[in-house]
């Protein structure tokens, strides 16, 4: 009896005080999307990967830096796994800031090893260009946004491993700009956005249906766009995602085995006492 | 205290065994991770990656120098002068025999690149400079020659080549 | 240990060396032949899986101090440099990340136990002030690692905690200043908080040693909280303590992989993959998940310098339990009312716990003053009035008595 509602209180309290909490702001429960990378055996979908690339190449890059990044990153498995050529091709397509043999500063096209150049040389300028406020970087994005999902789903998530709140809330975000209900006081700087905590977001809609042109015959509808972007980010912000989830596999199983040898070598030996 | 039957034995031995030998599996396991992330990172590999030099800029008779990854690589124009110096010698009587035409690309005599990093202690060697019209190392008088090997001093052997290869008449790629 | 021991190693090496550094025989007589209570549940190995989590943190963290730059325009930098670039830094930091989790949860399992069974009771006072040295030392450690990230949280979480300091009267601001380095949390402040986090677990590993050898001079409690009698009351911690620890540190690596491979990011908060921003303060600043009891307990009480005693006296309250709990029965099985008041303990600091996610609005606010006032009341009144009055339930004659009863 004891034993059970230690159990069950030891449980409990690891489990019940881990919720993230958000401030009060109100917030809408963006829609679960259904993802190729969730799950224990997720992994990105590699054309995904390379739309959500166009359209951060495209639209995003314009204000959004990803410094985290680098072109060779493009090419490595486990994200959109474009090949070496591409690769260089898409580096040379950038001009980086360098210093040449005397010292001037000169600008170079890119090499696979460097990082994608930011659009804004500084913050201040950043911040000049964009009604005061710096648009966030983009490499982490996808970890720096979720939202709370309460009693008992936290608990549940634990099994279910739902991790995806970040791109859950990109891509309703995405999709969620509308015009503002009856009575709500909106900045004239500002947006009405679904989704955003507080409704009032500062960047104006980003992507309207068309405006990146897919290659592979997928819809160009801002849903799609929310969707391939996020993942996108997603692959950015944990490139190693799919491998973590391999050797995870592979160290659950190891350990499972061990544990359930040591199972039976503990009984084997107490068996001498009992 | 029951007794045990050989063949208990032999089933608690194998249990034993078995538990011992994942137990030693997964602890070498856990030290790859520990041991791999001391080789060098994706970033560091990357920016060690080969680098394309341009040699139409480089005058006759110039030597330029170059980093790859993170060594000083110095490019020489050889003159004709500095090319018959180089192959009139007696290979044998060298410190570090080498022939000349075994430090240079078939076809392409004139251009010389090697690394510039003493073989004694490591300094960096100053170019155009010495007995030998090559380089003269500054730290404890190591003497190149036009084809970088050790002719007077302490260094034992000749400044070494990197991998390199002409990617056209005016260009070649280190690395 | 107790005087010279006369264990003999059969190697020819080992025995010249015990000659020289009887280390053979104090490894023989601490962890293989040493006697342990042969009744001991399952809640008595989480001991071996702090002491395995604590070796994995260094390790791990060592590793981790490889790539780690301390300076506030490189740390944020550095960390992702490591989750991408260098080989298995994603594991190595997720590992370092959520086994500071892990240590925590481990703990506070290793800390109900002992309120329970009353393992800190005589001959044990020092054995648990000890403990309580290590769960401060941990505290600080934890804390200041997760400054080193450099995030929004970090930054802000490493304000709210020094500013605390201030509310000392008198010198409380140049207290401040002082830790700080500066005017504000800052460069210095991040330096400073690297080395200490480098240092400090080793001064923890001491700690712990100091910890078991306390330990071993009384020897193990156990769930009955009557001292072994006899030889048939134990066995050698070899092989029997050995694998049962064995066995319980793998199922609690299970639970740990399960969080490192899967849910990396589960405890932690996404704020904290926002670079530091001195100008932006985030929405909530909230502590991880095991300061939030704590960090309750200091919201609570309307008043700043009260509220900051109030933190550091839930703490230090631990180091007077042996002396406030008046009971001569040790384990909780043989004390029914006690164990009643237990359980509320343990509900009031997962309900702390919790309300230390929340906002401090409304109800949340009630619930945390009733909850702070019973987790103070429970050490200082409960504790003192129910070993005078407590009818306890009859003691069994000694730990083998009791093994059989329980078969029987």
């Amino acid at each position: 009896m004891n034993i059970r509602r230690a159990l069950f209180a030891i449980a409990v309290a690891g489990l019940a005080t881990t919720a993230p909490a958000f401030a009060q702001i109100e917030q809408v429960t963006p829609p679960r999307q259904k993802w190729a990378f969730s799950g224990p055996f997720g992994k990105f979908d590699q054309a995904q990967l390379q739309r959500g690339f166009k359209i951060y190449k495209e639209v995003c890059a314009n204000c959004h830096s990803i410094e985290m990044l680098t072109f060779r990153n493009l090419s490595e498995p486990g994200g959109p796994t474009f090949n070496e050529a591409q690769v260089e091709a898409v580096a040379a397509e950038y001009k980086i800031r360098d210093l040449d043999d005397l010292g001037n500063s000169i600008e170079r096209a890119g090499r696979p090893a460097d990082h994608f150049p930011p659009p804004f040389a500084n913050e201040a300028m950043a911040k000049a260009a964009n009604g005061g406020t710096a648009p966030p970087d983009m490499s982490t994005l996808a970890k720096a946004r979720g939202y709370q999902r309460g009693f008992p789903w936290f608990l549940f998530d634990i099994v279910t491993q739902y991790q995806e709140q970040g791109p859950d809330y990109i891509a309703a975000m995405i999709n969620g700009y509308k015009a503002p209900p009856k009575g709500f006081n909106l900045p004239p700087s500002g947006s009405y956005n679904e989704y955003f905590p507080g409704h009032n977001i500062g960047m104006p809609q980003p992507l309207q249906a068309g405006q990146v042109a897919y290659d592979d015959g997928t819809p160009t509808t801002v849903e799609q766009y929310g969707r391939d972007v996020a993942a996108f980010l997603m692959w950015a912000a944990e490139p190693h995602l799919v491998q973590r989830k391999r050797i995870g596999f592979q160290v659950m199983i190891f350990l499972i085995v061990l544990s359930g040898l040591l199972y039976f070598t503990k009984k084997k030996v107490w068996s001498a006492v009992h | 205290m029951t007794t045990v039957s050989s063949a208990d034995h032999t089933r608690r031995d194998f249990l034993y065994i078995a538990t011992g030998a994942v137990g030693a599996v997964g602890t070498a396991a856990v030290l790859v991770p520990l041991i791999s992330q001391m080789n060098p990172d994706a970033s560091t590999i990357a920016a060690g990656a080969p680098v394309e030099i341009d040699l139409a800029p480089i005058a006759e008779g110039q030597i330029i120098k170059v980093f790859w990854r993170s060594k000083p690589v110095y490019i020489f124009h050889r003159t004709k002068k500095d090319i018959e110096e180089a192959q009139n010698v007696n290979v044998g009587s060298l410190p570090d025999p080498e022939p000349d035409s075994e430090r240079v690309k078939p076809g392409h005599d004139q251009w010389l690149v090697l690394i510039g990093i003493c073989t004694h202690l490591g300094c960096i060697p100053l170019a155009h400079q010495g007995d030998y019209d090559g380089w003269f190392c500054p730290c404890h008088g190591s003497q190149y020659d036009t084809a970088g090997r050790i002719r007077k001093g302490p260094a034992p052997k000749n400044l070494p080549l990197p991998p390199y290869a002409f990617v056209s008449d005016t260009k070649i790629k280190i690395g | 240990m107790s005087g010279p021991s006369t264990y003999q190693p059969t190697n020819r090496a080992l025995q010249w060396l015990e000659k020289r550094l009887p280390i053979s025989g104090l490894i023989h007589s601490s962890f293989i032949a040493y006697p342990t209570p042969r009744n001991l549940n399952y809640w008595w190995t989480f001991g071996g899986i702090l002491s395995m989590m604590l070796g994995i943190q260094i390790i791990t963290g060592i590793v981790l101090a490889m790539h780690y730059t301390p300076h506030v325009d490189l740390a944020f930098k550095s960390v992702e440099i490591i989750m991408r670039d260098v080989n298995y830094g994603w594991l190595l930091r997720y590992l370092h990340a959520n086994g500071a989790a892990m240590f925590f949860f481990a703990v506070y399992v290793h800390i109900f136990r002992g309120m329970y069974y009353g393992s800190y009771k005589e001959p044990r006072e020092v054995l648990w002030i000890l403990g309580v040295i290590i769960y401060l030392l941990m505290m600080a450690t934890g804390f200041m690692g997760y400054v080193l990230v450099w995030g929004q949280m970090s930054f802000w979480a490493a304000t709210v905690i020094t500013n605390l300091f201030s509310a000392i009267p008198g010198v409380g601001d140049t207290i401040v200043t002082w830790l700080w380095g500066g005017f504000a949390v800052g460069n210095p402040t991040l330096n400073r908080f690297y080395s200490l986090h480098y240092l400090l677990p080793f001064a923890i590993a001491g700690v712990v040693v100091l910890h078991v050898w306390a330990l071993h001079v009384a020897g193990q409690n156990n769930p009955t909280g009557i001292e072994p009698k006899s030889d048939k009351d134990t066995v050698p911690f070899t092989p029997y303590a050995t694998i049962k620890d064995g066995f319980l540190m793998v199922c609690f690596c299970l639970v740990y992989a399960w969080f490192v491979f899967y849910i990396p990011n589960y405890l932690g908060h996404p704020d904290n993959y926002i670079p530091a921003n001195p100008a932006v303060t985030p929405a909530e600043i909230v502590p991880e998940w095991y300061y939030l009891p704590f960090y309750a307990i200091l919201r609570s009480i309307p008043n700043k310098l009260v509220g900051v005693i109030a933190l550091f006296s839930s703490i230090g309250i631990l180091a007077f339990l042996p002396w406030l709990d008046t009971s001569k029965v040790r384990s909780a099985r043989y004390r029914p009312l006690y164990r009643q008041f237990f359980w509320l303990f343990v509900v009031a600091c997962i309900g702390l716990g919790w309300l230390g996610s929340k906002p401090p609005e409304g109800i949340y606010v009630i619930l945390a003053r009733v909850f702070t006032f019973y987790y103070f009341a429970y050490f200082l009144i409960v504790l003192p009035l129910l070993g005078l009055f407590e009818k306890t339930k009859p003691l069994p004659n000694s730990i083998s008595d009791s093994v059989l009863q329980a078969k029987a």
